[in-house]
């Protein structure tokens, strides 16, 4: 089943947010597309490179015909060599200019993973910031049409982990445009992990230049009763499970970090002072990964703001398997989300 | 080519200079006041000092565990680099990287990396940086034959040699990696020596002979600047000493029976002393003036480095993150 029909290309929920009420609907491609442009045009320092940027699929469109305007020396392929490239990138970054590095898939940031977080996240400590590392790296979540077990993995768990290095995972157009230009922007090296299941939402952008903060989250929806933290597309499910819970009559908080290092604590800990319930939803393992810091976060920082245990909704700690009956049961979504937060609030 | 004797002269300097500053740190690595693992450059000036030799102050280096050599051959300060070893706020990476993350911007070194073929990608990034913005800068890395055995050489030399970038691969073959030699490791000679020369300028020099080094780094950086892409230069050489830590690891009896002594005919200091020597380039008086120098300069960098202060526990989260 191809990814057009895996979810319909709908709009984004409104989500009343003040940034969005100008702009044009775009679709999230065309919003990550519009970024990289700006960025092209307005810092020459800035190039994008990556398996595939300049094909005809132009990594999901983000990054179509931009060699045509900017040029092949500023937009290329490269070689398949994950590994080396990313230390390319990275000297490159130490060299004066500002790399954005395409993946298709965050599975194949583990070949990354040693010139990441061994040589990229580290070296303005390791020289006391003698050298900055202005570097962006870019990962796609799969999900679906039999994806399987290696080109579908949720890896924020992993990379949130590692000091040096700062964690983005926008879940609409306006914010996957406002980070990517922030972390364009950004000094030091920034991973953004999208997800699939974004790339079929239209939201409102506006066509100027603006950054989104890094380190600052999103109100998504007001509620009272319960704070549901939606990491990346489950920032979208929480949304839709907290209209349902509406109906139900429970006023659910839905809030999306947009960035999970730095994490915007303090947005989370006023939540909840007001709901004293959370639920943790991210489309990730539960173990060990970004669920379990935000829960811990609760019981270190807000243990007597906590009515009841915090609650997470994540995927199995299972590889993902390829056949779609085994994918249904593999993947949460909103409906879990509801059935969660009913549970929590069972008198 | 030819070397002018003035030349030479400094180039046995910079080489004198590490080999003693190596010394100085085994003479005082016992005290236990330099609480990190050193690896020892003694045996392989001639690399460090011959290919920056043929570099601008503005030319890039990356350097890697064993790059006391290369810091200093490429005007790193030398008080810094001992602060360093002492972990003094005053050392040039504050105390946080220790003997193995060197750094020095003003002369282009933008850091070393401990682990091994870590810097070989970071060090092609910055030649594409210098490509991309037009400079007419090089970069030259350093890395040992441990590293020509990981795969991301490969995959760097595949992107330089199809950018033509302007990048010096410089491959200090010390026989060792760890305990482990070389012939353990390769099946025969680097595969890089047979790579068609336009693609790839490779280069088999004796290590421990800096009029060599000198002339193949020289080559490598006029094709280089010229935008006619990278340079292999595969020095041969010896690690004298052990991977780690101070004094010879003879004892330990990895290493074939008469080999160490075999290497110390080939010294590429005291070699070269004699060439100068004969050559009537130096005399006894001149080199013994130049030993003074040297101990009184690495006097002065060991007595500022033991009075710097030691970072405090509140320098501890700062660098993080670049401000």
């Amino acid at each position: 089943m191809p990814w057009t029909k895996i979810k319909a290309e709908v709009n984004e929920p409104d989500y009343g947010h003040a940034g969005e009420g100008e702009g044009r609907r775009l679709d999230y491609a065309a919003a990550i597309h519009e970024a990289l442009d700006q960025a092209l045009s307005l810092d020459p320092r800035v190039f994008v490179m990556g398996q595939g940027v300049d094909d005809p699929a132009g990594m999901f469109g983000s990054t179509r015909d931009l060699h045509l305007k900017h040029g092949r020396e500023r937009v290329f392929d490269t070689p398949l060599a994950e590994t080396a490239l990313t230390g390319v990138a990275a000297g490159a970054a130490m060299g004066g200019l500002r790399p954005v590095y395409f993946h298709n898939r965050p599975d194949f940031l583990f070949l990354a993973m040693d010139q990441l977080v061994n040589h990229a996240a580290k070296w303005s400590y390791m020289f006391a910031g003698a050298v900055k590392v202005p570097l962006v790296l870019w990962a796609c979540i799969g999900r679906g049409w039999g994806s399987a077990a290696q080109h579908s993995q949720a890896l924020q768990g992993l990379f949130f982990h590692v000091p040096g290095l700062k964690l983005v995972m926008p879940s609409t157009a306006f914010d996957a445009k406002g980070l990517l230009m922030a972390a364009i922007a950004e000094d030091n090296p920034v991973l953004i992990i999208e997800h699939r299941m974004n790339f079929r939402q239209k939201g409102l952008v506006p066509e100027r230049a603006y950054t989104v903060p890094l380190g600052k989250g999103a109100l998504r929806r007001a509620g009272t009763d319960v704070t549901i933290v939606g990491v990346s597309q489950m920032a979208t499910e929480a949304y839709l499970a907290a209209e349902e819970l509406a109906g139900l009559g429970i006023q659910a908080e839905v809030l999306d970090p947009r960035s999970l290092r730095p994490l915007d604590e303090d947005l989370i800990l006023s939540s909840l002072a007001k709901t004293g319930r959370l639920v943790v939803a991210d489309s990730a393992w539960k173990t060990g990964g970004v669920s379990a810091e935000i829960a811990a976060l609760a019981a270190e920082k807000g243990l007597d703001l906590l009515k009841a245990p915090v609650r997470r909704v994540c995927c199995p700690d299972l590889p993902t398997p390829a056949g779609y009956t085994l994918e249904q049961a593999y993947y949460p979504g909103a409906a879990q989300i509801v059935a969660t937060v009913r549970e929590l609030l069972r008198p | 080519m030819s070397i002018s004797s003035a030349r030479l002269v400094d180039l046995y300097r910079q080489m004198l200079r590490i080999r003693r500053l190596q010394e100085r740190i085994e003479s005082e690595y016992h005290l236990d006041e330099m609480k990190t693992p050193v690896h020892l450059c003694i045996g392989q000036e001639a690399v460090a000092v011959g290919v920056c030799a043929a570099l601008r102050s503005d030319d890039y280096i990356m350097s890697n565990h064993r790059g006391h050599g290369h810091y200093l051959a490429k005007g790193g300060d030398l008080p810094s680099l001992v602060a360093e070893l002492f972990c003094r706020s005053t050392g040039c990476s504050q105390g946080r990287g220790g003997s193995m993350h060197l750094v020095d911007t003003r002369v282009g070194h933008l850091g070393s990396s401990s682990i091994v073929g870590g810097g070989i990608p970071l060090g092609t990034g910055l030649g594409l940086a210098c490509r991309m913005q037009g400079l007419d800068r090089v970069s030259a890395i350093f890395f040992g034959d441990g590293a020509a055995d990981e795969g991301v050489l490969y995959e760097s030399l595949n992107l330089a040699m199809l950018k033509k970038l302007p990048v010096i691969y410089v491959l200090e073959n010390n026989q060792y990696s760890v305990c482990s030699p070389v012939g353990a490791r390769h099946s025969g000679g680097s595969v890089f020596h047979g790579v068609e020369p336009d693609r790839l300028l490779s280069a088999k020099v004796d290590g421990n002979q800096v009029e060599e080094v000198l002339a193949a780094a020289e080559r490598a950086v006029a094709r280089a600047r010229a935008g006619e892409g990278p340079s292999f230069i595969e020095c041969l050489t010896y690690r004298m000493r052990g991977h780690a830590g101070a004094g010879s690891d003879a004892h330990l009896g990895y290493r074939p029976e008469g080999e160490i002594a075999c290497w110390e005919q080939r010294d590429p200091v005291t070699g070269l002393a004699e060439r100068l020597l004969t050559a009537g380039h130096l005399d006894h008086a001149a080199l013994a003036a130049m030993d003074q120098a040297i101990a009184e300069e690495l006097d002065q960098a060991f007595i500022f480095a033991k009075a710097s202060p030691l970072p405090g526990a509140e320098e501890l989260g700062l660098h993080l993150f670049s401000e």
